[in-house]
Parts: C-alpha cells; structure tokens; sequence
C-alpha cells in the first residue's frame, strides 16, 4: 500500500549540527506512531520539517504521492497535514471558543470568503463539537491565556483539528502536565483523534505513554533513526534502551479510567 | 454570552445627532465637529491597524494622498465632485498601498512603524521641493459640488458637513462590519500569535497588506475631505507630526471598538480647541499631560469607560 507519509533521505544541518540526517520514513494511512528520543535527537526538527516550517537541507518529504518538500506551512495545513505544539500556540487573549472558532473559519474557508461574518452558524456547531470531543466546554468563555496547562493542550489540539485532518503531529502532548493527569489527557486526545480515522504522529518523553498508546515507534538518536517498528520490539531494542530509555519496559500501568 | 449588538442603529442615531448639529449650534462648532469626524476617519484606519497589532506612524502619507488627490481633482482636472473624488481618493490609496504594502508586509513592530514614517517623510519632502506640486505653501481648494449640488445653490458650510458625516457614518458602518468578519478576528489572532496563524493555513503577509491599504483608504478618504472642509493643501499633511496625532487619538479612543476612534477624534478636537484658546503658549503640554494621565490610568482608551458601565449594569441586572 501506498504510505500516506514518506520522507526520502531528509538531512537538515544548523551550521554544524546536524538536526536530521537521512531520515527515511514512511507512515501508512490510519497508523499511531510515537517518535522517542533524547532532547536534541531531531524529532522536533522532524515535525518542523514535515510541516513546512523548516526547509531540509536535502531529501524530500511526500505527502500522499505529492512532493510537499520546502512548501510554506500554510500550504502544508491545506494538504491535510496538521500539528500540536510543545509548547500551545493559542490566541491569549480570546476565549476558548474564539480560538476554535477562528481555527475553523481559517481553515474551512478561503481568503476572499474571509469578509463573512465570524459568528457563522455552520461553524459555530463544529466548535461545539470540539468543545464536548475535547472536553473544554466548562472553559469556553474564558480567556485562552489563562487556562491550566492540560486544556491549553487540549485547546491547542482541538484548534488543529478543525480542518480536513488527515494527518496530525503531535509535539508532546502531554508535557507539563501533572503524571497523574497524562493518562486521562491521552485517552482524549487519542479518541477523538482516532475517531475519524486521522493517522497520528506523536513526540513522547514518557514510555509508559508510547507503550500504551503507539502501535509503532520511532526512535531518532542524533538526527538519525535508530530503531523503527513495532512498539514493543523497539522499546526492547538494544540501542534504544542504551542511549534513550534507560531500561527495558517491565511493569505496565493501567490507564486511568477511560469514562474520566 | 455576547451582547447584542446595536452600533448600527447607534451609527445612524449619532449621523441625525451630528447633522442637527449642524442647524442648532454655532457654526465654529458644527466645523469643529466636521473636523472631528473627517480625522476620525484616519484614526479609524490606525485602530484598524492597532487591533491587528501594527502600529502606523506614516498614516499622514495616505492622508496626503487623499488631500492631494482633492486638490488636483478640481484645480488641473476640472473633477469638482466631492462623490467623485471621495471615490478618487479611496483608489489613489488602494494603488499607493498595494505598492508600498509588497514592502510594509515584511515588517513587524517598530520597523512596520518606522517604515510608514519614512514613506510619509518621503512624500513630504517630494512634496516640498517641488513647485509644481505646490510646495510647502500647498494650495488652495475651492469649495466643491456635492452630488451635483453646487455651492452656490447650498452654502457649502452646511452641506460640506453632511457630506462628510454621511461618508465617514457609511464607513464607520462598513468598518464595524469588517472588525464583526473573519478579516476582523484574523487581524486579533495575528496580533496575539502569528505562527498559529499560519498553521491556521492563513498568509500572514497578506492579511498585513490587506489591512494596510484598507487604513490607507480611510486615511485617504479622510483627508479629501479635510481638504475641501478647511479650503487648503500643504505637505504638512504627510508630516510625522500630522501622523502622530493621529496615533495619540488613537490611544486617546481606544481600540475595543469601531465607535473608539470617533469618541476620541471629538474629545481631541475639543481639548486642543480650548487648550489652544485658554493656553495659547502651553496647549502643547496640555496635550502631553492629558496623553500621560491616559497611558497611566486608562491605557485601554476612553472606550473602556463604556465597557466599565456595561459590566456594571449587567452585574446589577444579575446580581
């Protein structure tokens, strides 16, 4: 089968550091990745380079057959590719609601359609939608700027979400966030996520939460990709555990309760 | 939770209100209220600016546009419609501000200010050192037929003044109706965070030139009209100075809504009036200090004071 994602021979050099070295991904459609590494391993740069958000330095990204290489963020979002960010990227100032709904009118409608009124009713119900999916609805009068950091990272998610998604990147969904907090934010994400189908890429410093939720995981060491496959089998790889983990999974946690 | 909205019966409240001003009050202050308005046209396109986070310095460079477009119209090419120029003018501005925009979208914070200024400086100088365009003395504007009726039929002291409200009460309409548009909340969430925005699909770049040539417009309509209501041209127009009072007006309204600029275009007006009446030598520093007293106890404008009242009335009515 065709991959949804692939990237061919990605490099990306910051004068001498080198972010990615000949990164070759592929990603079929409807798959849960989980990319692991220590900080400074690439995998953000590996984010930024599918989004359009940093050009490569050689190699090139596929979305769906098309050559997506170098395009301009904005024109990666139309394609159907869309991300979190480590750290939310939300409008401070206006509301819960506000926020979801400028995300679904940017990215539902074009540029010269922008003259139509912001409150549009069509859009409205989809934001009432994502408010109950990502259970923010308590918070939707409330400035963005001000919410605890787990509905900032649900916000900020949710607001990704508002397009065509076929395909999202999610840049630690769960840091800074309270440990026992993680579990029920994942359970969110990873079901209204999942529920259309959407293919996910997620960046996770917790290995309880890439056992638990990843079918497949990535590991980048220094740019490169060391091990790259079944969840379980890379937690155990050799390589991985020296240099990124630490130790081999032994206990799993329950998740918390999936109704919380 | 939003309010409902009544600007637009308040826009046309406000249009009869000014336009009995006109009948009922002495005449230097139904000119002083036309003046008000026509600048709070410019003032409209800073906040427009404003709430998308840019601030423009150079908003003189389009309202030297406008008033030169007026004073051309009817001096060398005959135009002498006040409909008609009004129309010239807005596109005068659209051509400027698309060529000058493709330069201006680049630039943020204080090099986006700093640029508009030196655009106006720029057109300034054009302006002074060329004799053709009338040099620093400027030129004068005859009194101009509006819709047709010509001055001598109606006395231009009467309808100058409702033309002019009539045209900035339409834009003041049009303009609350953009900030109410995706364009509105796009111009809020750049401001706030402008990489969200293009992960939001939207060109940065492009929503800036748009909104700077629309400031452009108004400043540009702003200004034909000032041009005829005091009879005069000159580069002092597209001077900084000219461009900062319009940021101090701005400052002095308020952003929070599109009635903001107004309420400090008419409150300046009336402050510099006196100020300059009782203080002729210190009018300056009265408006120096009144700027400082805003920046240090209402930073968010004399429209804040509305939106104070509001809340209070709803918590009242909601204990």
């Amino acid at each position: 089968m065709k991959p949804l994602l692939e990237t061919r021979g990605v490099t990306k050099r910051f004068g001498a550091v080198v972010a990615a070295e000949k990164v070759n991904v592929q990603v079929r459609e409807g798959e849960v990745v989980g990319i692991i590494g220590a900080n400074g391993a690439g995998k953000t740069t590996f984010v930024n380079i599918i989004t359009g958000y940093v050009k490569p330095t050689s190699g090139r990204v596929l979305f769906d057959g098309q050559d997506i290489t170098g395009l301009p963020p904005r024109k990666v979002i139309r394609k159907g590719i869309c991300r979190s960010f480590q750290i939310p990227q939300l409008f401070p100032d206006l509301t819960v609601e506000e926020n979801l709904l400028v995300a679904c009118t940017l990215l539902n409608r074009p540029f010269g359609k922008l003259l139509r009124p912001f409150h549009d009713g069509k859009f409205i119900e989809r934001v009432e939608e994502a408010l109950e999916k990502f259970h923010i609805k308590d918070y939707r009068h409330e400035p963005a700027g001000t919410l605890p950091q787990g509905v900032k990272k649900l916000l900020d998610i949710a607001m990704a979400m508002m397009g065509k998604t076929r395909l999202i990147l999610l840049d630690e969904p769960t840091s800074g966030v309270a440990i026992d907090e993680k579990f029920p934010l994942m359970d969110t994400i990873v079901r209204s996520v999942g529920r259309n189908g959407t293919t996910t890429i997620f960046i996770e410093h917790d290995m309880e939460v890439v056992e638990h939720y990843a079918e497949r995981v990535i590991a980048f060491y220094d740019g490169k990709v060391i091990a790259d496959g079944e969840t379980s089998r890379v937690l155990r790889n050799e390589d991985v555990v020296s240099f990124i983990t630490g130790s081999i999974p032994t206990a799993r946690r329950e998740p918390a309760d999936a109704d919380s | 939770m939003r309010r409902k909205d009544r600007t637009y019966p308040i826009l046309v409240g406000l249009f009869l209100l000014f336009s009995g001003a006109v009948f009922f009050t002495p005449r230097w202050f139904s000119f002083l209220l036309t003046v008000a308005v026509a600048r709070s046209l410019v003032v409209l396109g800073v906040v427009l600016l404003m709430r998308a986070g840019l601030v423009s310095f150079g908003q003189g460079f389009f309202y030297c546009i406008g008033g030169y477009v007026a004073g051309f119209s009817s001096n060398a090419f005959g135009v002498t419609d006040a409909g008609a120029v009004v129309i010239l003018a807005a596109l005068g501005a659209v051509v400027a501000g698309a060529i000058v925009g493709l330069l201006l979208c680049n630039y943020r914070d204080i090099f986006f200010a700093m640029l508009t200024l030196a655009l106006s400086m720029i057109l300034y100088s054009v302006i002074v050192k060329n004799p053709a365009l009338g040099g620093s003395d400027g030129f004068n504007v005859p009194p101009p037929t509006i819709l047709g009726i010509s001055p001598e039929a109606v006395d231009p002291r009467v309808s100058l003044p409702l033309f002019t409200f009539a045209v900035a009460f339409l834009l003041y309409a049009l303009a609350h109706r953009y900030f109410l548009s995706g364009f509105g909340y796009a111009g809020l969430a750049l401001r706030m965070n402008e990489i969200r925005l293009e992960y939001l699909s939207l060109s940065a770049r492009a929503l800036v030139f748009l909104k700077y040539i629309l400031a452009g417009v108004l400043a540009s309509v702003g200004g034909a009209l000032i041009a005829y209501i005091s009879g005069h041209v000159d580069p002092e127009l597209a001077y900084w100075t000219t461009s900062g009072e319009f940021v101090f007006i701005a400052l002095l309204g308020g952003t929070g809504h599109v009635l903001a600029p107004l309420a400090g275009g008419v409150v300046f007006e009336v402050i510099r009036s006196y100020a300059f009446d009782l203080a002729p030598s210190l009018w300056q520093m009265v408006l120096g200090v009144i700027l400082l007293l805003m920046i240090i106890f209402m930073p968010e404008g004399l429209w804040s004071l509305t939106e104070r009242f509001l809340e209070r009335k709803r918590d009242e009515a909601a204990p």
